[in-house]
């Protein structure tokens, strides 16, 4: 294999988990990508989100700062700004928030750009100016292609999420973050959806514990009745 | 105001979750029409007029329709949607993957995985995975939602007469390509809806253990899940995981053996009617859902409830 792809001239990575991180910076030992960008969008303190990227291999940071609820099309449109402004060949995401659980922003990301989009990766193969992607879907795997430029977001099994060591940390800490506001790009991330109130779930009601798997199966067949 | 609802299906039959999605988009406006975007779909239109909830039936088809790439789906369904108020999806693969690239072209901020309808522009979604159920209200003026299937019940298949209207299909986006599906055949009921569900967890030790998981499943006509660390560990597939990033399952029986109880995994299997834990940890988390825990080495356990199940002279199915 060459040890430069005319292809992948930059990524562009937003940075949720550890995982995107680590297949980045495969993808750059390997040759394929001359650099990773890692962004963010989020206020002051996600700017260590992005450090962190930094220390397991990407080699420049964005951090697009914003307060308060920012909703996936608010993120998408910064993301659609960035990535005119930088031009990446692929865009990698996680594939939900663990907070909102939206399961959004990549695919919103790819409709702006009118790119292609390959959503829950668990393997990706680079093929000259194309992805073979195998998605995870409900009902098993799924194999689709995709044109680069692209957005992909990641599933759980893509990879093992990689530890920064102490001297890679402390090599981050020299490397550039530029900082700049949704306005900065014009963008309004005003959110759209109120949130009204937000309520603690109803609670189950205490279960007992039983002592042997002969009692556990009467009390399902003639106290619960499911069996 | 009507509700454009959008159809899952595989061509020849309507994917079950659709018949929840019906339901949930009924409870938003009676006038709900069905988009059925495919190729050689035609079966699925015919099944689709019969439901009693569905008001008219659009049917658009093309061979780059057959595959269900939201990069062809998404700008047919803008386009349609121009007289609609709400786009409604299932939140399962197919409408996560699909919804959010047709908000983004309606520059809508969609209202992702719906337990309740509230009224046409409010609804409740868990966040936090289940820990809090927020209230939220939409503020644009067309709305895309997606709905939690199994907070839904399914609608009626028969005794409707919708009409069927066909459309033309917009032009081919050629940067993707759909390679294959590796669809899991199996006997067992879907997990999405079975009426008993056994999970497997990191305590199950290997893929070979799960064996004894699905000896008890075949017994009780039960569909198979497990953690997401058994599925990272390999030792089942992935389309078998429940939770947070898995599936989300209310099975009347759900039997969790190995599993401790991360939050991530309650989140997809705690609104279960009953839960059973089975686990040789007394201080697991899985025990505080439980409605009946057992704390047992599995390995003994196992074994023994299926002879058990054997003594019993009937069980459910």
């Amino acid at each position: 294999m060459k040890t430069t792809h005319p292809l992948l001239s930059s990524l562009l990575l937003f940075f949720i988990g550890c995982t995107n991180a680590q297949w980045n910076k495969k993808i750059k030992e390997s040759g394929k990508a001359t650099e990773v960008i890692a962004v963010t969008v989020g206020e002051e303190k996600a700017q260590e989100t992005v450090r962190k990227a930094l220390a397991v291999g990407a080699d420049r940071g964005i951090h697009v700062k914003a307060e308060g609820i920012i909703e996936p099309i608010a993120v998408s449109k910064i993301l659609q700004k960035i990535v005119d402004k930088e031009k990446p060949d692929l865009v990698f995401m996680g594939k939900q928030a663990i907070d909102d659980d939206c399961n959004q922003t990549g695919q919103m990301l790819s409709a702006l750009l009118n790119w292609p989009q390959a959503t829950f990766a668990s393997k990706i193969d680079i093929k000259d100016n194309k992805l073979e992607i195998i998605r995870e879907i409900d009902e098993g795997l799924e194999t689709i292609e995709v044109n680069v430029p692209a957005v992909v977001t990641c599933d759980l099994r893509l990879n093992e999420p990689r530890y920064a060591s102490l001297p890679n940390i402390m090599k981050a800490k020299k490397k550039p973050i530029d900082q700049m506001t949704a306005a900065d790009l014009g963008v309004d991330a005003t959110p759209r959806v109120q949130q009204i109130k937000v309520e603690e779930p109803p609670k189950r009601k205490a279960g007992i514990k039983v002592s042997s798997v002969a009692e556990l199966v009467q009390k399902l067949k003639n106290e619960a009745k499911v069996i | 105001m009507s509700i454009l609802l959008i159809v899952e299906h595989n061509n020849k039959e309507l994917r079950p979750f659709t018949l929840n999605a019906i339901t949930a988009a009924s409870q938003i406006d009676g006038d709900v029409h069905a988009l059925l975007i495919g190729n050689n779909c035609s079966d699925v239109a015919k099944v689709l007029s019969e439901i009693p909830l569905v008001k008219k039936v659009i049917q658009v088809e093309a061979t780059h329709y057959e595959n269900f790439l939201p990069e062809n789906f998404a700008p047919l369904i803008v386009k349609v949607s121009e007289n609609y108020s709400h786009v409604i999806s299932s939140a399962n693969t197919f409408g996560k993957n699909l919804m959010p690239r047709i908000a983004a072209l309606m520059d809508t901020s969609q209202v992702s995985d719906i337990i309740k309808v509230v009224s046409p522009d409010t609804f409740i979604r868990p966040i936090y995975a289940g820990n809090a159920f927020a209230t939220v209200k939409s503020t644009d003026a067309k709305k895309c939602v997606t709905i939690r299937p199994t907070s839904f019940e399914p609608c009626e298949t028969s005794g409707g007469s919708a009409p069927i209207e066909k459309m033309d299909s917009v032009k081919e986006f050629t940067l993707s390509k759909f390679i294959k599906r590796e669809e899991v055949k199996s006997d067992r009921p879907e997990l999405g809806t079975a009426r008993i569900v056994i999970s497997g967890g990191r305590g199950m030790q290997n893929g070979d253990n799960f064996k004894l998981i699905t000896d008890i499943a075949d017994k009780l006509n039960a569909a198979i899940g497990a953690s997401r660390a058994a599925v990272d560990a390999g030792y089942i597939s992935n389309e078998h995981q429940v939770g947070q990033t898995g599936k989300v399952v209310v099975p009347d029986l759900y039997i969790a053996v190995g599993i401790s109880g991360a939050i991530q995994h309650l989140a997809g299997m705690k609104e279960s009617k009953i839960i059973v834990a089975i686990n040789k940890d007394g201080e697991a988390p899985i025990f505080s859902v439980a409605d009946y825990g057992l704390e047992a080495d599995l390995f003994e356990a196992l074994p023994q409830f299926l002879e058990e199940l054997n003594k019993l002279n009937t069980i459910q199915k």
